[in-house]
């Protein structure tokens, strides 16, 4: 079906594509078939189509920030776009001609950018060498595990919030990664995580260890709630109950003056106790943490490799195929969803007891983006990979102060580049197909 | 008290539902929700306030008021659906064949940076639209309809009248029906699928620029994060009315906004979001369909 869809979308013309305005008429990424036609086309078309596609992007940038900075725009696009294009038609006349199936531009310059320098020879070598993982992997865990003593205060602190960050993102991973249920309200249950801690800790006076079971039955038992209503709905519909979920809970979090304190946030957290001593140094926590974030990745990856994970892949890759051969479908996507809010709600429990302070600002819509980032960043269904794109998204933001402003934007368009280029994320791709 | 609601809900629903219907289309083609279309609306405000502040500077709006908002609606209505062919070509083009979720990745990634480009070039504080019309109106039963009201009453009537007509008379309509039934066929009959989408992309940014500006006027305030919740509603609108279905979109607006405002009135005002998205969870959980939607089997 799909491939039939291709080939007649390849054969037909070039669209003359409506425009509202005039010189916009050859923004349009061109087809292979142009592509082809045009592919050696002479030094004009190599000038003419960076030239309208930055004269486009800037003419709607005008209004924004006025003429000035619109022409400097104008500049720097017409020179990215024309290197772009001068480089693919450079490679085109190495490689003879584009020889790939894919029907997109950019695409086939990233494929020639890595067949002409992506033959590192260094990078052939790396993996598959059980030795080399060995000491690779020693070598993490002595990095790891002495942090503390050599890391500064400030590193280590971003670690605690890397270590709350991987058991967040793993929790989704299972039902995002594993079962292929978007969820886009994830950040509902980190919060109500931190906020049963919060409040039986503030209002009830119980410790750490008498809180962490209770609010972990809450968290699970709201995954469960959540997942009747959302289990009958297909992808995308599935991902905006889930997003409508994780408004309702921040609004009545913001809401609920008399319980929660509203936007004022809970403060005077405790922090937890081990033994009778107390956990408060950030040293001291980052091996609290430590011990969580193992723990989770240790339980999610044998629960994944156990015939409940071997379901919930299944219904990731066909739905249809798994309940017919028996797989209770729906019993094992409410698993997911309660297993995944499970560990939600102890990256939760563990923040409100970092922080001390809980407020609903901290679990957002972007919140929940972000750990949706960091999952399909490091790759779904990877659990390594999650583990990376979660320190990824934690470091990078701290390593880029001096743009904070900037970060967002950066954000947004490496979700969209992250799709069109690299679906799978950075570790993903064992067969791992995302299906809605 | 009621009437005045009614007239309320009748304003925001009609902005709700020119929002939906552009939902609506997209999905109806591309099964996609446009996630980023909210934003669409947000640029149509904010244009506005910076065109008709230029005509200002210029000296047209003090020469002719009306020929400076006309100006305004045209020129922000041209640059959003420039904005909204753009977005196509970039960010989902690139992905038509790729798993349902890419996409909805992808417009969420837009939906972002959108937001950000927006803040990061006007600033994140609130804008004013300059109030060039005064808050006059009408008595009506009881209730003060201001003219701005009955305005979008009338402007969103209108152009959900004109769709209807352009997507039942017209070629381009007949075509874009034909996509949204059944691509590989309408592409063998010779209908020119990426001109389609292009037009649905385009008609729909169009009607959430005009939704845009006419927020802008009513509320006077325009925020860069105004287009997120604005398109979750009419999101919450299309799903309502049954998502793929353009009268469907119309009504479910129009209810929304009624079901709002009445809510907002008799229960709280606090939770004036959260209304939304319970209907959806409910409708959701009732009727997956919508309204007006036919419910498809899923095919092996």
């Amino acid at each position: 079906m799909n491939t039939v869809e291709h080939k007649i979308q390849n054969t037909s013309p070039p669209p003359p594509h409506p425009l509202p305005q005039g010189e916009g008429d050859s923004f349009d990424i061109p087809s292979p078939s142009r592509g082809e036609g045009e592919g050696g086309g002479g030094s004009l078309n190599l000038f003419l189509r960076p030239l309208f596609i930055a004269l486009w992007l800037a003419l709607l940038f005008l209004p924004f920030r006025g003429l000035k900075a619109a022409v400097i725009l104008f500049i720097i696009l017409f020179a990215a776009v024309s290197l772009l294009k001068a480089f693919k038609n450079y490679a085109g006349k190495i490689k003879g001609g584009l020889n790939g199936d894919s029907d997109h531009y950019f695409i086939n310059i990233l494929r020639i950018a890595v067949e002409i320098y992506g033959r590192c020879p260094y990078l052939e070598k790396l993996p598959e060498s059980k030795a080399r993982s060995t000491v690779f992997i020693l070598l993490m865990s002595v990095i790891v595990l002495t942090l503390p003593f050599y890391g500064h205060d400030y590193l280590i602190d971003i670690a605690v919030l890397s270590g709350i960050y991987i058991i967040l993102a793993q929790g989704l991973n299972i039902v995002v990664g594993f079962t292929g249920l978007l969820n886009l309200g994830f950040a509902a249950f980190y919060a109500i995580g931190a906020y049963s801690y919060a409040l039986l800790n503030t209002k009830l006076g119980l410790g750490f260890w008498a809180s962490l079971p209770l609010s972990l039955m809450l968290v699970t038992l709201s995954g469960f709630i959540l997942a009747i209503p959302a289990l009958r709905l297909r992808g995308d519909y599935l991902a905006i109950v889930t997003l409508g979920f994780g408004e309702i809970v921040r609004l009545v979090l913001n809401n609920w003056d008399s319980f929660t304190k509203g936007p004022n946030g809970i403060g005077g957290i405790g922090p937890p106790h081990i033994f009778g001593m107390r956990i408060s140094g950030i040293g001291q926590f980052y091996y609290f943490v430590l011990i969580f974030a193992l723990l989770a990745v240790f339980v999610i990856r044998r629960v994944a490799a156990s015939r409940i994970g071997r379901a919930w892949i299944a219904i990731r890759e066909d739905e249809i195929a798994s309940s017919s051969i028996g797989i209770n479908t729906t019993a094992y996507k409410l698993y997911s969803f309660a297993f995944g809010a499970f560990w939600a709600g102890l990256a939760g429990v563990l923040f409100a007891a970092k922080m001390q302070f809980v407020s609903p600002e901290s679990f957002t819509f972007m919140e929940s983006v972000l750990v949706l980032c960091m999952v399909i960043l490091g790759g779904l269904g990877s659990i390594p990979g999650v583990i990376l794109g979660s320190i990824i998204l934690v470091m990078l933001p701290e390593m880029l102060r001096e743009v904070q402003l900037y970060r967002m934007l950066a954000l947004g368009s490496g979700l969209v580049l992250l799709m069109i280029f690299r679906p799978q994320g950075l570790m993903g791709g064992k067969g791992v197909s995302f299906r809605g | 008290m009621f009437i005045q609601q009614l007239i309320n809900g009748l304003t925001l629903g009609g902005v709700y539902a020119l929002i939906a219907l552009g939902y609506t289309m997209v999905y109806g083609i591309l099964e996609l929700i446009n996630f980023a279309h909210g934003e669409i609306y947000m640029l149509g405000a904010y244009l506005g306030i910076i065109f008709l502040a230029f005509f200002t500077t210029v000296g047209l709006t003090a020469y002719s008021l009306p020929l400076a908002m006309i100006l305004t609606f045209v020129l922000s209505v041209i640059f959003c659906s420039a904005y909204g062919f753009t977005i196509e070509k970039i960010a989902y083009k690139p992905l038509r064949n790729a798993p349902r979720l890419s996409p909805l990745i992808s417009a969420i990634g837009v939906s972002i940076f959108l937001q950000n480009y927006v803040m990061l070039t006007q600033g994140a504080t609130d804008k004013i639209f300059p109030n060039l019309f005064e808050k006059a109106g009408i008595e009506f039963i009881g209730a003060r309809v201001t003219y701005t009201q009955i305005f979008i009453i009338a402007a969103s009537a209108v152009l959900m009248l004109s769709l209807n007509l352009f997507i039942t008379k017209t070629r381009m309509g007949k075509a874009m029906r034909a996509v949204a039934q059944d691509k590989v066929m309408a592409s063998l009959v010779g209908i020119n699928i990426d001109t389609v989408i292009s037009a649905t992309f385009i008609i729909g940014s169009a009607l959430a620029a005009v939704a845009g500006l006419m927020v802008a006027i009513y509320y006077g305030l325009v925020n860069y994060s105004i287009g997120y919740i604005a398109g979750i509603k009419a999101f919450t609108a299309a799903v309502l009315g049954g998502i793929g279905s353009i009268p469907g979109a119309m009504f479910g607006g129009v209810l929304l906004g009624l079901v709002e405002s009445f809510s907002a009135a008799y229960i709280s005002s606090e939770y004036k979001d959260a209304y939304a998205f319970i209907i959806l969870i409910i409708i959701l959980f009732i009727k997956p369909s919508g309204l007006f939607g036919k419910s498809q089997e899923e095919k092996v």
